[in-house]
């Protein structure tokens, strides 16, 4: 396979060198700034001068623990919703599709044609206290004058979940549809019931399906901050919120990249515990296959 | 067309360009810029610089140049449409007078964005481009008088604002002395309603502690207007307030917080408001004007009787200005009653010649039909034109130094992000 050639061995980092240099340049580089503000003091007029103030990190915990719990308690809520909702859609879909399965898939997609943020906000329309849906509700005595969604916990999963559940859908889709039909049969051929095919067949061979989805869905769900703002109240902030305010708001630099931080080690922490738990290993073997 | 000066509610069209959110206390955020410079060093740079006092012979050198370029907010201008072409009529009146012609434009949507493009020509002492601009008294002014940014005001140019300025917007607390800025227009930070939904008449902020408006409060989601309104409804100036009183405002508001449904925008009041989602919310005076006149008439505004907040757009003179003198000329004369009158008819926010009124009374008087009508809603109603009772509750915003601003953020924040 190899010519032997010096351009050969050179070339598969010749082809990693544009990607390599875009991360570098706009995500290493950045995180290394962040890294720094995170311990500098000061102050947006006179600047701010490194110190090697931990006491952002203290003062972060201190002051927004409860956003920063809340958020990781969202994602995994929304993170379990979008893989229960998402798992027999894609499984139909990839099994039952048929000839239509690029039209399911496009309709699955159809939605970020429209801007995430309208979106989120057509919630808010639909779930007005008045609206279209509460409104008639109300009206019949179904439910109380006074209850509300918007605002609550409850509506701000809902919109994490509608804006992330295709994340969800196309990982797990991908995993099974390379699934081949006829490993199923021969389960069944070997007297497996449905359920068992489905439990000792079908669902590991899709593993690496949902390790994807569960993470491509909980990170980015546990630092959203559109559905929060739009959608949430007063007791449902998450700290994408916080983050965004400390920093383009108030531009107390230090104390948000403290908090980006924390985020970020929390995650790598839980994904990296994740990871073990499901047995990386095993799960790529199995993609390889 | 029938109604020429009106062809569409342009408070309402102003309110939807310009949310409050973007001129009052959003972006602080200059300095983002700023942080990119930690790529360079080790540290952010300040902005921070030493200047050369004013001279005091500045104003005696300057003479009438003839022109001035003026810089405002969108739609803040009375103006009319003369063969398809946009003129503003009361800078038409001021040219024929005093031959200086204005080349105005309502570039500025937001405080800091606005200052963050002339910002570089302030600091290298270049000319902005600008002789007059219009800037949200807050933080961003705040920076631009402790820069040293804008030239000093002769006191003696001022003749007009001297005789009729209104108290309220004299020797403002965030530039003692008018020694750079003159008041453009203002407005009230204070509580609107829905009387149907809350049943009574709201008067007090400690109406809001009524456990029958559990989940039906909104207020303003930025880190300024909650605490202050908070902290006058405990009957402190928060113009002059100090930590402990924040810290006990903070104590108030966490109190209050399992009253309220949500922190809004702005500019979200009019929303809430009119979908019933909230029956109280915290308003700007100019917004609950409009919603009124757009369909929801029922909404009240009211300065609660521990007092209400009053913020102010103000006009100043930037340094490097090339016309000083035709912008110092410009800001005296929109003191005039006549010219105030003319602005207030058209913009409806709180005029800074309270003598307008009288000029808006004789013009209702002469007018007819439509016309009278809408002269006599905007001169009775008090988020124009508000009584006296009103204003003297009306209380100033707390000037924050930097290193206070940050005090004040960790105390407040927490609270409205929750």
């Amino acid at each position: 396979m190899s010519t032997g050639g010096g351009r050969g061995r050179l070339t598969p980092y010749l082809i990693g060198l544009p990607g390599g240099l875009w991360l570098a340049i706009f995500f290493v580089v950045p995180i290394l700034v962040m890294l720094s503000l995170s311990l500098q003091s000061g102050n947006s007029e006179e600047g701010f001068r490194f110190t090697w103030e931990w006491s952002n990190y203290a003062d972060a915990w201190e002051f927004y623990h409860t956003q920063f719990v809340r958020s990781i308690v969202y994602a995994l809520i929304v993170t379990g919703i979008c893989l229960l909702l998402a798992y027999p859609m894609a499984y139909w879909i990839a099994f039952y599709g048929g000839a239509r399965k690029s039209t399911y898939l496009f309709l699955i997609l159809l939605p970020f044609f429209v801007s995430f943020v309208i979106r989120t906000a057509s919630w808010k329309f639909i779930l007005n206290d008045q609206g279209i849906v509460l409104g008639p509700l109300k009206d019949v005595g179904l439910l109380p004058e006074d209850f509300h969604l918007l605002a609550t916990s409850t509506a701000v999963i809902g919109g994490l979940t509608y804006n992330y559940l295709p994340f969800m859908v196309l990982p797990l889709y991908v995993a099974l549809e390379r699934i081949d039909p006829s490993l199923v049969e021969a389960a069944h051929d070997l007297f497996a019931s449905r359920a068992s095919a489905f439990r000792r067949v079908v669902f590991p061979l899709s593993l690496p399906g949902v390790f994807a989805g569960v993470l491509i869905t909980f990170v980015p769900v546990a630092s959203d901050f559109v559905n929060s703002g739009i959608l949430g109240g007063t007791q449902t902030t998450m700290i994408g919120n916080v983050i965004q305010t400390v920093y383009l708001t108030n531009n107390d630099y230090p104390l948000a990249s403290a908090m980006s931080f924390m985020l970020m080690a929390a995650l790598l922490v839980g994904i990296f515990v994740y990871a073990r738990a499901l047995g990386t290993e095993q799960v790529m073997e199995v993609s390889q296959a | 067309m029938s109604n020429p000066q009106r062809p569409i509610d342009p408070a309402l069209l102003r309110g939807m360009t310009m949310p409050r959110i973007t001129r009052r206390a959003a972006l602080r955020g200059a300095g983002l810029l700023s942080a990119s410079a930690a790529l360079a060093a080790c540290g952010v740079s300040g902005t921070s610089e030493e200047e050369q006092p004013q001279a005091p012979s500045f104003w005696a050198s300057q003479t009438k140049a003839g022109a001035l370029d003026f810089a405002n907010w969108p739609l803040y201008m009375d103006q009319d449409k003369v063969g398809g072409k946009v003129v503003y009529p009361s800078l038409q009146d001021f040219t024929k007078e005093t031959g200086i012609k204005v080349n105005y434009k309502e570039v500025i949507n937001e405080n800091a964005a606005f200052l963050g493009k002339i910002n570089p020509s302030l600091k290298a002492g270049q000319p902005t481009g600008w002789d007059l601009i219009v800037i949200t008294n807050g933080v961003e002014l705040d920076k631009l008088i402790r820069q040293n940014f804008l030239i000093e005001l002769d006191q003696s140019k001022l003749p007009n604002f001297q005789k009729n300025a209104d108290p309220s917007i004299k020797n403002p607390t965030y530039d003692p002395g008018n020694k750079y800025t003159l008041a453009w227009q203002s407005g009230l930070t204070g509580l609107a309603y829905n009387p149907k939904l809350t049943k009574r008449p709201i008067t007090s902020f400690n109406d809001l502690f009524d456990p029958a408006f559990k989940g039906k409060i909104t207020m303003f989601q930025d880190t300024t207007d909650f605490p202050t309104l908070t902290m006058i409804g405990m009957g402190i100036d928060p113009a002059k307030s100090t930590e402990e009183d924040w810290k006990r405002a903070a104590e108030k508001m966490t109190e209050l917080r399992p009253q309220i449904r949500e922190f809004i925008d702005n500019a979200g009041e009019a929303d809430v408001l009119s979908s019933g989602n909230a029956w109280i919310s915290m308003a700007y005076s100019g917004d609950i004007y409009i919603l009124n006149n757009s369909g929801s008439p029922d909404i009240k505004f009211i300065v609660p009787k521990e007092g209400a907040a009053l913020w102010t757009d103000n006009m100043m003179i930037p340094k490097g200005a090339k016309h000083p003198l035709d912008a110092i000329t410009y800001m005296d004369y929109v003191y005039r009653p006549e010219v105030a009158a003319k602005l207030a008819e058209y913009i409806a926010y709180i005029t800074p010649a309270p003598a307008a009124k009288q000029q808006l009374q004789a013009k209702a008087a002469k007018a007819s039909g439509e016309d009278k009508q809408t002269l006599d809603g905007l001169i009775e109603s008090p988020l124009v034109f508000p009584t006296e009772a009103d204003l003297a509750k009306a209380k100033r915003y707390r000037v924050l130094t930097v290193e206070e601003e940050q005090v004040w953020n960790r105390i407040f924040q927490p609270i409205i992000q929750s």
